[in-house]
């Protein structure tokens, strides 16, 4: 009995084609009706969305939410909670959980506690290789049947690449698609930072563009091989997406990604031994960041994600190449995506359509579109509200991240999760 | 959070020395001006003084060394200093205890000053991040980022040799890439104006970008050698070997090993250094490491001198005073 009317706002719903000023009516967790009332519709709450942008809840792929196994990081309810602020409704979460989710159990014991804590839905990515250990395959059809929606290894390494190729083959049994984060690990080796100018005179270790560009070759022509449904999940140099780009045109069934922290920051920003901005893969070269956002706009990448990897303190408190690699970034997925569009970069339905229905698409979800029957999972964001990140105020359990002090402009100020409002900041 | 580490106060006065950049040519100047109020004589004692008596130093060792530590305490101790040693277990640190955790547990005995080795690029400034407040850090080499003390004798080297440092033309030989000296040489040596810093290296050995450095690069040693003042032989460490960046001693010094012949190349009055240990018959031949070009015993001793001028600049004290 949860009638809701949303009132006056822009629907921006990339999937349907629509950008247009419209109401929404949600009955029961799932939109009911898109721009005309239903008849007799007596809602228990109306919102008023007057000067807002009203879009599907976020759908953020490939976040790592250390429950099971490392609570002190992150929990399912805390991240959750994060990404509510954050107007993120979907997790799909990656397996490098402890233990990792490469049986259905450990899968079972994510999904229970999700349902618990109610603030996001989390789907998850099983494990390619038992454990991930890059040498025998998980039962990875299990996983499929028990509704794990993607399969993946995460950066951790093949044993070789006859295993991947199996890996791939017997994932594509089942259609399940393949998230692929594409490194050589020798030639990464134990590097820290993209190998240029910076690491030269840090003395830091380099990871080279080749670590990538050699693994995505490889990937991609193994995915042409075996025919799999190839995620390249975070890429982070130019010449990477050169390739795709061409493969793509070559007529291959594949999809590309990128964190959002690759778009806006450089090796450059390390300086100083900045354990904030280490991250893996690392942030590479002003060209390669120009590169990766002409790709969002050309449409040769169709994801962009958060890459959330949220650290207790201490994890960055070490010298830096001893520092945890990553960035807590549900909280400022959006709002950075939105710096992309002020910036005219990106215009606002292609900004939308990489966190909403680029997604929902690679893992084939019906999710991340708001035409009636579907779920209520809706995000409604300012576009002119000012503010500044300050870490402290963050949901999440980590406060790692490089964009504290940044000024942002466009903050969530409504997120509902299966009609359920799960955070609300309406000043 | 991650504000740059100022290395001088707001007078300019040196707090920290961490590494080479950031440093004016007059401040490196400075530097290398108190030291040459604490050399004495070639062959004679370091007088000592009390410049820093009642003062407490801190050598802070996780890596191995005897020379550089030995060198950093007895600078200490002809400054009137009491030393501290400790060497830092690397597999105590992995037991768990963080660099943090040590780094609290060694300030509770209130050091005025840390001297730091550690193997991870960039633990000095981490360090000089957390210390308390008033706390001076002074980087005895961390990865192969930087060891600026080493680099500041080089230039005490190479000034008492030759003078006037911006007609000088400088090689430095040898495996670049996992120098912590080398780097710290180049940004002293671009500093301080000199004319031309070549690397001579097979490219496994070179950064990934050599150039930004402000250096030139060169493959082939006779080339790179040719009518250069200061030769600098970087030690070659036996592991290069064993992760194929070369395939063998013999080799190596076949093409980058310096011998009386090569060194005929450079100016007759170059001079040849070398920062220790050094491998005979692997980067340089013994009749050039003992021949009347090199001056590599006479840097260990200037090692002495230039980290008393750093340490007492850092905790206040001015060399000036103690000649008068």
């Amino acid at each position: 009995m949860n009638r809701i009317h949303i009132q006056g706002g822009r629907l921006i719903d990339p999937a349907n084609g629509v950008d247009a000023r419209q109401d929404l009516w949600l009955e029961d967790g799932k939109v009911l009706a898109v721009g005309e009332q239903p008849q007799g519709f007596k809602p228990d709450q109306v919102i008023d969305a007057r000067g807002k942008i009203i879009c599907p809840g976020l759908i953020d792929l490939g976040v790592h939410l250390r429950e099971p196994g490392q609570e002190h990081k992150g929990t399912i309810c805390s991240e959750g909670r994060a990404a509510a602020r954050g107007g993120i409704t979907t997790l799909v979460c990656m397996p490098d959980t402890l233990p990792v989710i490469d049986t259905p159990a450990v899968w079972e014991l994510i999904r229970r506690r999700a349902k618990a804590c109610g603030n996001a839905r989390v789907l998850a990515i099983g494990a390619l290789t038992h454990g991930l250990a890059g040498d025998q395959l998980a039962e990875t059809g299990a996983l499929k049947q028990a509704g794990c929606v993607a399969v993946s290894n995460t950066r951790r390494r093949m044993a070789n690449t006859l295993v991947t190729r199996h890996a791939l083959e017997y994932a594509s049994t089942f259609d399940l698609p393949v998230i692929l984060c594409s490194e050589d690990p020798h030639l990464k080796a134990n590097g820290c930072v993209h190998e240029g100018a910076v690491a030269s005179r840090l003395g830091l270790p380099g990871i080279p563009a080749a670590a990538e560009t050699v693994a995505v070759a490889r990937d991609l022509a193994l995915t042409e091989h075996t025919g799999c449904l190839s995620h390249f999940h975070t890429l982070s140099t130019g010449r990477a997406i050169e390739m795709i780009r061409q493969a793509r045109q070559d007529g291959a069934q594949l999809t590309a990604g990128v964190a959002i922290h690759q778009l806006f920051l450089m090796d450059m920003d390390v300086d100083g031994f900045n354990a904030a901005c280490h991250v893996d893969p690392p942030l590479r070269t002003q060209g390669d960041r120009d590169r990766l956002r002409q790709a969002v706009r050309d449409g040769d990448i169709q994801v962009i994600c958060s890459d959330h990897q949220p650290h207790e303190e201490d994890a960055k408190t070490e010298p830096f190449p001893l520092t945890a690699p990553g960035i807590s970034g549900l909280e400022t997925l959006l709002p950075l995506s939105l710096k992309l569009v002020q910036e005219g970069i990106l215009d606002l339905p292609t900004a939308i359509a990489a966190l909403t229905s680029g997604p929902a698409r690679v893992l084939d979800l019906p999710l991340g579109r708001l035409d009636p029957g579907r779920s209520a999972d809706i995000c409604i964001f300012d576009p002119d509200a000012i503010w500044e990140l300050d870490p402290e105020t963050m949901a999440s359990r980590g406060k790692n991240t490089p964009f504290a002090g940044w000024e942002f402009r466009g903050r969530v100020t409504h997120t509902l999760f299966e009609g359920r409002l799960t955070w609300s900041n309406d000043s | 959070m991650n504000t740059p580490i100022q290395q001088t106060d707001a007078q300019g006065r040196l707090r920290h020395f961490l590494s080479i950049e950031g440093f004016r040519r007059e401040q490196l100047e400075q530097i290398l001006d108190a030291a040459e109020s604490f050399a004495m004589l070639p062959g004679r004692q370091v007088k000592k003084v009390p410049l820093l008596r009642g003062k407490i130093i801190t050598n802070l060792f996780f890596e191995n060394s005897t020379r550089t530590r030995t060198t950093f305490e007895l600078a200490a101790k002809l400054l009137s200093a009491d030393v501290i040693n400790f060497n830092v277990n690397v597999s105590a640190t992995a037991k768990g205890e963080t660099l943090l955790d040590t780094l609290r547990n060694i300030e509770a005995m209130h050091s005025d000053m840390f001297v730091v080795r550690h193997q991870a690029s960039g633990a000095a400034h981490f360090i000089a991040r957390h210390a308390a407040p008033g706390v001076s850090v002074i980087n005895a080499g961390d990865g192969r980022h930087a060891h600026p003390t080493q680099a500041m004798l080089d230039m005490f080297t190479i000034r008492r040799h030759k003078g006037d440092f911006t007609p000088l033309r400088v090689a430095i030989v040898g495996d670049i890439q996992h120098s912590r000296v080398a780097r710290s040489q180049i940004m002293a040596l671009n500093t301080l104006g000199v004319s031309e810093v070549r690397v001579i290296a097979p490219r496994t050995l070179l950064p990934a970008e050599a150039r930004s450095l402000g250096v030139h690069v060169y493959h082939d040693l006779a080339q790179g050698l040719e009518d250069v003042d200061v030769i600098i032989m970087l030690r070659l460490q036996k592991e290069r070997m064993e992760h194929a960046l070369l395939p063998s001693e013999h080799e190596y010094f076949q093409l980058y090993g310096l011998t009386q012949a090569r060194l005929k190349k450079a100016k007759p009055d170059a001079i040849v250094m070398h920062p220790g240990p050094i491998n005979r018959g692997v980067e340089i031949a013994s009749e050039v490491a003992d021949g009347p070009q090199s001056v590599i015993l006479q840097q260990v001793s200037y090692g002495i001198a230039v980290r008393m001028a750093v340490m007492s600049m850092a905790l206040g004290g001015t060399a000036g005073e103690t000649q008068s």
